[in-house]
């Protein structure tokens, strides 16, 4: 290779040098508008917000069933809504998500029933949709697993001559992991139509982003392995939705996997279990609120004269209804079978399974007559 | 009927699986043109195709989390990993995903998948290549885990694992890919999938033994016979599922039990075995049931490793202490109390 096509090559894999942004803080549009992407329609842009004011208000919900007990736990992604509704955005109904636990607003996004949604986190069972129809693997706990299973997948439309995309959701602290590297290599090697999505809110639990690399910014994790990035504005709706539709569209052309980093903020603790407080400061959080995604696009509509106040009106009404559906659905007792722990873990009962399922079928009866006499 | 190593028998397998089912895909390190350290995929890439089985980037993990994406895709893959102690960087893949997608999604999402391991001792191979590692797959919930002891078993029992709705472990005793065997391939014997095979008939005791401990018990039983001792070998061919039935149903017949495996005795899986015989036997027993293992030593240097395989000798030492005459046997309290 000459030097000259090397250093092309280079510089075709390399991110912008600092993230794409149609938006600023203020709603009102960059001086430097970005010329390798297309802005998207005003239609898309009102259809995102329309997702993202929804997003929050089941996010806030969520967050407000954890103190009522009726969750376990729930990882919020408030401050997130960009990339959450973004991603979806980007992507058709036969392309397949692999989210994490934190990207539970993308899957609402997805069209996915919300009850479904929180079954992980209610406690019901571990995945509470159909992975097969909706295209959206379960919600990965293991940091960074599920991003080998995206290339898979991606490999397996790639040779079944389908040009559907696979998109693996990860936040900074997964880019640590071992299988996120080889995810990116393999994907790599076999030019597979994935799409690996870091949402870079800052902290992976407790540990900011700057115990977790020294890399200029993650998406530089991608010239190693031959795998084209590209950074954004994690909070401009219109950066992250426009960069992540060309890497969609680049993966699915079959031109190789991409790397998007987004920069946002978790602006939430880790979990409702965990205290923000003894890790950072509130000066930093306000910062960021002043960067919020959701009323940053607000803006933007408004000053086009895209959206009304009696659009926004009967929009925060449509969410009330959605939080009380997640209410209503959250507060129904939740009826389980415990026999069914047995019934998939294989295809069919082992013998030793069998004998095991009909041991708790006599507990289960026996305290169950114990509580009727 | 023609001479068959086990070698020859697995490949032969893989050959006949990729020529039924489209879906099925070969990859792993070194497996494409190569054929694999050990010849088991040669010829493959050749006659099916770089599409069908290929080499893949050297990272375990990721072959495994690979297998998995594109076992929810549609695809049936079988995947190598060159030896037991290679696998471990695979074995959170294994345990969180490979083995638990099924019961995560109610059922929705089954994982068609084999995960071949050439595994055990014997073959003077140094650190990280001799790794008994069945427990660890037996010990979770989800996975089948196979180890054939036969040229005939290899290749059936990797058919099948080919065809099951769920994902298999399969283990290969790495010392008997070259044991021939006089076996046709084409005809599959009677035992299902699951069924452990009594390789020897016999009334005094019953050896439980599997993958490469099978053709030492029987060597310990011709052994025996010469003493006038006849022992009964059950060869498990599946460790999951486990099959009580044969395994009980002998004990209870010849009322003592000796349990063989390689791999380190404590919390193996011929503990397991000893604990579930005693559970369903102990009043067909006339002594305790025994284990012959492996010291609970990492895997002694290729020099040393002789020392360290359960033998012939151990195993007959073993049933020396099955208490033929009526005298409880006590040296193992004796060798407690001048230690």
């Amino acid at each position: 290779m000459s030097v000259k096509s090397l250093r092309q090559t280079v510089q075709g894999l390399l991110p912008s040098l600092s993230p794409v942004r149609f938006v600023a803080e203020d709603g009102t549009p960059v001086a430097k508008q970005p010329t390798d992407y297309t802005e998207p329609e005003v239609e898309a842009l009102l259809e995102a917000w329309r997702r993202m004011v929804l997003g929050r208000r089941f996010d806030t919900q969520a967050t407000a069933l954890t103190k009522q007990g009726r969750l376990a736990v729930y990882p919020s992604s408030r401050g997130q809504e960009a990339c959450q509704i973004g991603a979806v955005l980007a992507l058709r109904p036969d392309d397949w998500l692999f989210p994490t636990y934190r990207d539970s607003v993308a899957l609402v996004t997805r069209g996915i029933d919300p009850v479904e949604v929180l079954t992980l986190l209610r406690g019901d069972w571990h995945c509470g949709y159909d992975p097969a129809a909706t295209r959206v693997a379960p919600q990965c706990t293991p940091l960074a697993t599920q991003v080998l299973h995206a290339v898979g997948m991606a490999e397996s439309m790639r040779r079944k001559g389908e040009d559907g995309v696979a998109m693996a959701l990860v936040g900074d602290g997964a880019t640590s992991e071992g299988d996120f590297h080889e995810a990116l290599n393999f994907a790599a090697v076999f030019r597979a139509p994935v799409v690996f999505f870091v949402q870079n809110n800052k902290y992976a639990i407790s540990v900011p982003l700057a115990r977790q690399t020294a890399a200029p910014a993650l998406a530089y994790k991608g010239i190693g392995y031959g795998v084209r990035a590209e950074q954004v504005d994690g909070n401009d709706l219109l950066a992250v939705l426009a960069v992540l539709t060309a890497a969609v569209e680049h993966a699915r052309a079959g031109n190789g996997p991409v790397l998007v980093e987004a920069h946002t903020y978790r602006m939430d603790a880790h979990t409702n279990a965990d205290d923000a407080t003894r890790y950072r400061e509130n000066d930093e959080v306000d910062q960021w609120r002043a960067a919020d995604p959701v009323d940053r696009l607000e803006t933007c509509l408004r000053s086009r004269g895209a959206l009304t106040d009696e659009d926004v009106a009967a929009l925060r009404e449509e969410a009330e209804e959605l939080a009380a559906r997640v209410r209503a659905g959250m507060n129904a007792d939740s009826v389980l079978d415990p026999l069914e722990l047995f019934d998939h873990v294989y295809a069919d009962l082992t013998p030793q399974l069998r004998e095991q399922r009909a041991q708790l079928a006599a507990e289960l009866a026996e305290s169950a007559q114990a509580q009727e006499d | 009927m023609a001479k068959v190593t086990m070698a020859q028998a697995l490949n032969t397998a893989l050959r006949d699986a990729l020529g039924e089912d489209e879906r099925v895909l070969v990859f792993g390190e070194d497996v494409g043109p190569l054929g694999g350290v050990f010849r088991i995929t040669d010829g493959l890439t050749r006659d099916f195709g770089e599409q069908r089985c290929f080499d893949t980037p050297l990272a375990e993990a990721g072959i495994v989390g690979l297998a998995v994406g594109m076992a929810m895709g549609g695809f049936r893959p079988v995947v190598e990993m060159q030896f037991d102690a290679f696998a471990y960087p695979a074995f959170e893949q294994i345990a969180s995903h490979v083995a638990k997608l099924r019961n995560r999604t109610r059922g929705r999402i089954g994982l068609p998948m084999v995960i071949r391991i050439p595994y055990a001792g014997g073959i003077g191979g140094v650190e990280h290549h001799c790794d008994s590692s069945e427990a660890y797959y037996a010990h979770t919930p989800g996975l089948k885990v196979v180890t054939p002891a036969t040229a005939e078993d290899a290749y059936w029992l990797l058919r099948d694992a080919v065809a099951d709705p769920d994902p298999v472990v399969f283990l290969e005793p790495k010392k008997l890919y070259w044991s021939r065997e006089d076996t046709d391939l084409e005809t599959r014997g009677a035992l299902p999938f699951g069924r452990a095979a009594i390789r020897r008939a016999g009334r005094d005791a019953t050896i439980v033994a599997y993958g490469p401990s099978v053709p030492v018990a029987m060597a310990a039983a011709e052994a025996a016979a010469e003493d006038g001792i006849e022992l009964e070998v059950v060869d498990l061919r599946t460790l999951v599922p486990f099959d009580d039935e044969t395994v009980t149903e002998s004990v209870r017949r010849t009322g003592r039990c000796v349990v063989v495996q390689e791999a380190q005795g404590f919390a193996g899986v011929g503990a397991e075995i000893a604990a579930r015989v005693q559970e369903r036997c102990f009043h067909s027993l006339a002594a305790p049931v025994l284990r012959v293992a492996g010291f609970d030593i990492p895997y002694p240097p290729p020099k040393l490793e002789h020392a360290h395989l359960p033998g012939v000798d151990r195993i007959l030492d073993a049933v020396d202490r099955l208490q033929f005459s009526d005298e409880p046997d006590t040296r193992h309290l004796l060798k407690g109390a001048v230690t």
